[in-house]
């Protein structure tokens, strides 16, 4: 599951990821970096997000984006 | 009419106490409005500042459009910059327009008072403290023409300045009131603006408001990123009317939020600034049947837009959606190379006549010169404004957009030109040569670069983020030996981008 961090890494490599939990309410992924996480991880891990997940919640730590994307492997 | 500030007069005698705007933080009504502004107004025209530019430097608020109108009640124009454009474009701008005062709120001052700027600064708040001089406003008013400018909104220029383009009160009222019957805009119109303040596109949604006293909703950005939120929101405000560009309707379509909550209030959706693939906007239009959808198309230089189409049909995959006909007192003259008419389904540059064309780019009469024209089929006086777009008309007389003809591109609804974003990165001390490309079908920015000394590209990205505007940063970068020319010595763009959609 590396590959969600790579991605996450190129887009802002000052971020430390393992501890920032508030990742939209502080503005750290803007609407482009939201649309960008939705199409890589689509592209590169073959996973699509559904709509409802596109929830604040969902992106605001990595560890609760990790949660999301390996929920939906299960599912899909 | 001459004057915009009509429209807020008129709706006040009958519903101040309705909302005009409101944002996250709360609502205007239009009493409040209308005593703000000429408070604002008294406040600049009674401090000597008259047909001048006044910055507004604020977060998108209703505070700001509050401000806009207190710049117009004290006979100067407005240039809106937005809190989170970069410094380096802020500083720019402010170059360019040398303005006396600069109307902030408390976190922009704070931002000003960093870069050590000499110009004045007053704080929103404070100048809506001032008294009102009924006297001192209706002395602008009479000095005041309906050629006086109301604006200079900045847009990407292609030698990495960039371009003020400056409206009348004459052009934006031409624009509204050909505008307005178009949206069936009406007293209980309901809108979502979801365009930034700092751009033409916020007058759809403002000066309609104003006119008809409806009310407008400025939908908080970060909801953008959560479409299903999005529509919640629209749903529970009951917002019957938005004009969104393209990307923010493909966006919802896109992400299949339509299919988990319909927007049931809308209808009327418009959607402008790019194209918008048929395949989202025949999603929109089944699961939204109810709704009425407007393509609108035009540039700044003509205030707003200028042709709307009424797309009441499904469209074929790959189908372009046309850009329909120009608003009424609106002439759409087509030319081809020779300066001559096309014949129909021939393509030509779309010129634009009117009442709608704006003054021109703010201090610089050479850029102005060069695409606000004479009309080369009339014998009399007659400006055009040449867009730079090629488009068609149809054996109907329907138009078509067809394409750019140099290196300008629509990305997210925002007007980019590349050689602005190639000037930037060509300023870095370790960059050389800079091309950047456009993949369309990813909506991608995509930077090219050679280097004269040895660079780390997180340091080139760093850079890049802290002096382009958001919208404008490129998606990847990549660094080469050498850039490819064609055999014209230009940069060879096509094998660029052919190389990125490879995979480098």
């Amino acid at each position: 599951m590396c590959e969600l961090l790579k991605i996450l890494q190129e887009m802002h490599p000052e971020v430390d990821y393992a501890t920032h939990q508030a990742l939209v309410d502080e503005k750290v992924l803007d609407s482009f970096d939201i649309i960008t996480l939705v199409a890589e991880i689509n592209d590169r891990m073959d996973i699509a997000i559904p709509a409802e997940e596109l929830i604040p919640e969902n992106f605001n730590s990595y560890a609760s984006l990790l949660a999301l994307v390996e929920k939906l492997e299960e599912e899909q | 009419m001459k004057n915009v500030l009509e429209y807020l007069e008129h709706t006040v005698t009958h519903s101040a106490g309705k909302p005009a705007f409101i944002d996250g933080d709360g609502d205007v009504n239009f009493g409040q409005l209308y005593h703000k502004s000429r408070a604002i107004g008294t406040y600049l025209c009674s401090h000597g500042m008259r047909k001048q530019p006044i910055v507004v430097f604020m977060k998108k608020s209703t505070a700001m459009i509050t401000a806009f109108l207190g710049v117009a009640y004290g006979g100067n124009f407005y240039v809106p910059l937005d809190a989170e454009m970069p410094a380096f474009r802020i500083q720019l701008i402010l170059k360019t327009t040398a303005p006396p005062l600069i109307i902030c709120d408390e976190t922009t001052q704070e931002l000003i008072s960093l870069w050590g700027l000499d110009i004045e600064t007053q704080l929103y708040t404070d100048l809506c403290q001032h008294h009102v001089s009924d006297e001192d406003l209706a002395c602008v008013r009479l000095h005041t023409t309906d050629i006086d400018p109301l604006y200079v909104v900045f847009t990407s220029g292609s030698t990495g300045t960039p371009k003020g383009v400056v409206a009348s009160h004459q052009s934006v009222i031409d624009y509204i009131e050909n505008l307005s019957p178009v949206l069936k805009a009406g007293p209980d119109t309901v809108f979502g603006m979801q365009s930034p303040l700092y751009l033409d596109a916020c007058l759809k949604e403002i000066f309609p408001t104003l006119k008809y006293g409806a009310t407008t909703y400025i939908i908080p950005p970060s909801l953008f990123m959560f479409p299903v939120k999005l529509i919640e929101y629209l749903n529970m405000h009951g917002i019957n009317t938005i004009c969104w560009v393209a990307s923010a309707l493909g966006l919802v379509a896109g992400l299949g939020a339509l299919e988990k909550a319909v927007p049931h209030t809308l209808r009327t959706i418009a959607f402008t600034s790019e194209v918008l693939p048929a395949k989202h906007f025949n999603k929109w239009r089944e699961l939204v049947p109810d709704a009425r959808f407007v393509h609108f198309y035009g540039p700044t230089e003509a205030t707003g837009v200028a042709t709307f189409y009424v797309a009441d049909r499904f469209f074929d995959d790959g189908e372009a959606i046309p850009i329909g006909q120009p608003f009424s007192n609106t002439d759409i003259v087509l030319l081809d190379d020779n300066n001559a008419t096309p014949a129909a389904n021939q393509p030509g540059e779309i010129c634009i006549r009117g009442a709608c064309l704006s003054l021109g780019y703010y201090k610089d009469p050479i850029k102005t010169q060069a695409v606000f024209v004479q009309n080369p089929l009339s014998c009399f006086p007659d400006t055009i404004y040449k867009t730079g777009d090629i488009g068609y008309r149809d054996d109907n007389g329907v138009l078509y957009f067809i394409s750019r003809r140099d290196h300008q591109i629509k990305h997210m609804g925002y007007r980019i030109e590349l050689a602005e974003i190639e000037y930037i990165a060509a300023r870095h001390q370790s960059i050389e040569l800079a091309c950047a490309v456009f993949d369309q079908d990813k909506s991608r920015i995509v930077l090219y670069y050679t280097t004269r000394s040895l660079v780390d590209m997180a340091d080139i990205k760093a850079y890049l983020k802290a002096t382009l505007p958001r919208y404008m940063m490129p998606y990847a970068i990549f660094a080469l030996d050498t850039l490819p020319l064609t055999p014209g010595g230009k940069f060879d763009r096509v094998g660029l981008l052919n190389k990125y959609k490879e995979g480098r």
